[in-house]
């Protein structure tokens, strides 16, 4: 009854409020269709982005908006666009692909050009990008990893995730960084990540069957015998990395068990109340899953959570295999990490570690913190360079989720149109197009957006044969051969 | 979901819609296995041209107007730099793609597959009860959101009915502020 009187209510302060004037909609759907490599006339701005993943798309999206007329154009090191979105996000995470959409939506903007195959600080270097645009944005992302430093790194069968995921995602170059015949996997650290690596190496094949992972990926996991993985992490679970939606995934496997030994649920469960909520959400979670515990069903695997340990040393076998991994147990003073002189051992026949990525430095013209892999840079302007912007994880390093890079890439695509604006930026003294054909006399073929299409649906039809998405194309040459066939004959 | 269309893109966009039109709180009528097959467009991808049909058909049905007016359901949305944009929606609008028609800067990263965060918003206090609660699996995506407050929501998960008349959907402000998985920023 109330609620029914409250709607009527409503409609009526809302009629009365009502405005006379509505919005418009858009009269017409943006509709797919893609640029040709074509002139640029000397009087747009233009701007150039470095890396054609979601940092580059968000700032691209964002500078067209807001700068009517401007031509960008993104460089894409890979014959393929979309970055992360192709090569990190996991192969069962289709639905964080769809982004793939509207970054397509972006490529056909009018002023939009993909230039893919081109590698900035080798193809062309940043100074002759600001000679011939208004703005530089680096958008390149972060492609390397960090090191542990503890001896037994060298070791067979000891890997980063970078590499795994690279692999598993048929990005070019990545062959397959281990075998899979261990039975005792360790991943360390505990981003989401190591909950993507670790979702790989557990799931039922069935599952991965119908994702674009790769075929060779597919085939070693069919043949895996990993029973159980231990996922390592220095600090508590009040400071994992990962985030829920990864947790609860791992935790719906069907036919995989997770192992709580240790896990301090009680006490977790008193400080919950005084949680920030998503934090506390994470937590309860993990109490929920340890209260419920079981034990692993024959044959099936399992995993488990190993909380305050640091990987001391990676011992081998006589083939010089990993066998056995030596963790310092750790206490937490507050919130940084004391090692309490403790140490035990894991049995260990593959090393995963996952304990973040690092960007690296394209160009010696560019100031960069090798400390922590990033171009130094005060809200997306680059320290000392006028004109130059960094976004992505280049520009913030590799944390967050897809979320935070788009809200600091619209936020540098808002700056790049306001400096463009007020006239900050200092011009260029040549054309983006005067340097297209530098690029192309140095023997690179740039891939447009259109080009990248025909990869595209050859991927596609690859996988229709499978059942699959898609089937990646993982060399770059046969890239090419795909992407420049129709042209050649 | 049986009426799942996996033969043709068009077919995919004419399923969600009609789970769109037909239920109150999008996610729960889907089966998830189905929707994940279907996202991608895939298994069984039609010619190219289609390929564009479909990414230009997500939320078609947002761009019909309504065809009475006891269809409509009046709504405001109130940008981050605080302008209000008073939008003409009806029955079964999803919000993001209705903000979408009307240029309302409101991504929709996933295409309402609950797997990002990008178009969150504040529903006024006054109607945060009108909607379904929300799902486990959108508690999961709010959890990342940049600012979160009581009244967050993601849009894609709000399906206009008339008890929505009035409505005010408020962007959270814009930032570069950047966070770690887990961090939580002081709400505003």
């Amino acid at each position: 009854m109330n609620r029914v009187l409250g709607v009527r209510l409503c409609r009526n302060v809302a009629a009365s409020l009502r405005p006379t004037i509505t919005a418009q909609p858009l009269t017409v759907a943006p509709v797919g269709h893609c640029q040709p490599l074509t002139t640029t006339a000397a009087t747009e701005p233009c701007v150039a982005i470095v890396g054609a993943g979601p940092a580059g798309f968000y700032t691209a999206q964002q500078i067209i908006k807001r700068t009517p007329g401007c031509r960008v154009d993104l460089f894409e090191r890979l014959p393929a666009p979309f970055g992360l979105v192709r090569y990190g996000v996991a192969p069962d995470h289709p639905e964080v692909k769809n982004v793939e959409h509207s970054f397509s939506q972006t490529a056909a903007l009018p002023g939009v050009r993909l230039l893919a195959d081109v590698t900035v600080g080798e193809h062309v270097s940043v100074a002759e990008l600001r000679a011939a645009y208004d703005a530089v944005v680096l958008a390149y992302g972060a492609d390397q990893e960090r090191s542990l430093g503890i001896p037994g790194e060298e070791l067979a069968n000891v890997t980063s995730a970078r590499r795994l995921v690279g692999w598993y995602n048929g990005l070019p170059g990545c062959p397959a960084p281990a075998d899979l015949s261990a039975e005792h996997a360790v991943i360390i650290g505990m981003g989401n990540v190591a909950l993507d690596v670790l979702r790989i190496l557990t799931a039922p094949l069935d599952m991965l069957k119908e994702t674009d992972i790769t075929e060779n990926a597919l085939s070693a996991l069919a043949e895996s015998r990993i029973r159980h993985v231990t996922v390592v992490g220095r600090r508590g679970p009040l400071q994992a990395a990962f985030t829920i939606k990864e947790l609860r995934e791992q935790l719906q496997l069907p036919g995989v068990t997770a192992l709580w030994d240790d896990f301090p649920a009680d006490q977790l469960e008193k400080q919950l109340p005084d949680l920030p909520r998503p934090r506390r959400r994470l937590t309860e979670l993990m109490v929920k899953a340890a209260r419920d515990r079981r034990s692993p069903a024959d044959g099936r695997r399992s995993w488990s959570l190993r909380f305050l340990r640091s990987p001391l040393e990676a011992h081998g076998d006589a083939a010089g295999r990993v066998a056995e991994l030596r963790l310092a147990v750790n206490r937490l003073d507050g919130d940084k990490v004391a090692a309490t002189g403790e140490t035990e051992r894991l049995p260990c026949q593959l090393l995963i570690t996952s304990t973040g990525y690092k960007g690296q430095s394209i160009d010696p013209d560019l100031p960069f913190d090798a400390d922590r892999g990033v171009i130094p840079n005060t809200n997306g302007r680059v320290t000392g360079i006028p004109g130059v912007y960094a976004t992505g994880w280049i520009g913030t390093g590799p944390v967050g989720v897809i979320v935070s890079t788009m809200t600091a890439s619209f936020g540098v695509g808002r700056l790049v149109s306001d400096d463009l604006a007020a006239g900050r930026l200092g011009g260029r003294s040549s054309e983006p197009d005067q340097l297209l054909e530098t690029i192309r006399s140095r023997g690179v073929r740039p891939v447009g957006f259109a080009d990248w299409l025909r990869l595209d649906e050859a991927e596609t039809e690859r996988g229709r044969q499978t059942g699959a998405p898609r089937q990646k194309v993982t060399s770059v040459e046969e890239m090419r051969r795909i992407i420049w066939a129709e042209r050649d004959q | 979901m049986a009426g799942c269309v996996r033969s043709s893109v068009i077919g995919v966009c004419r399923t969600l819609k009609i789970s769109y039109c037909t239920f109150n709180g999008l996610k729960r009528t889907i089966d998830r296995k189905c929707w994940k097959n279907n996202a991608l467009f895939s298994a069984h991808q039609p010619p190219r041209s289609f390929h564009w049909t479909a990414v230009k058909q997500h939320g078609d049905y947002e761009w019909q107007d309504p065809k009475s007016e006891d269809e409509v359901v009046n709504v405001t949305f109130i940008n981050r730099d605080g302008s209000r944009v008073p939008v003409r929606g009806k029955i079964g609008d999803n919000l993001m793609y209705l903000s979408h028609r009307y240029g309302i800067e409101l991504e929709g990263a996933c295409e309402a597959s609950l797997a990002c965060s990008t178009c969150h918003v504040y529903v006024h206090p006054d109607y945060t009860d009108r909607l379904p609660e929300p799902v486990e699996e959108e508690e999961d995506m709010l959890d990342m959101a940049v600012f979160l407050k009581d009244n967050s929501r993601l849009g894609c998960q709000i399906i206009l009915t008339k008890d929505l008349e009035g409505a005010e959907f408020t962007l959270p402000a814009a930032t570069r502020n950047f966070y770690v998985d887990g961090h939580v920023p002081t709400p505003h």
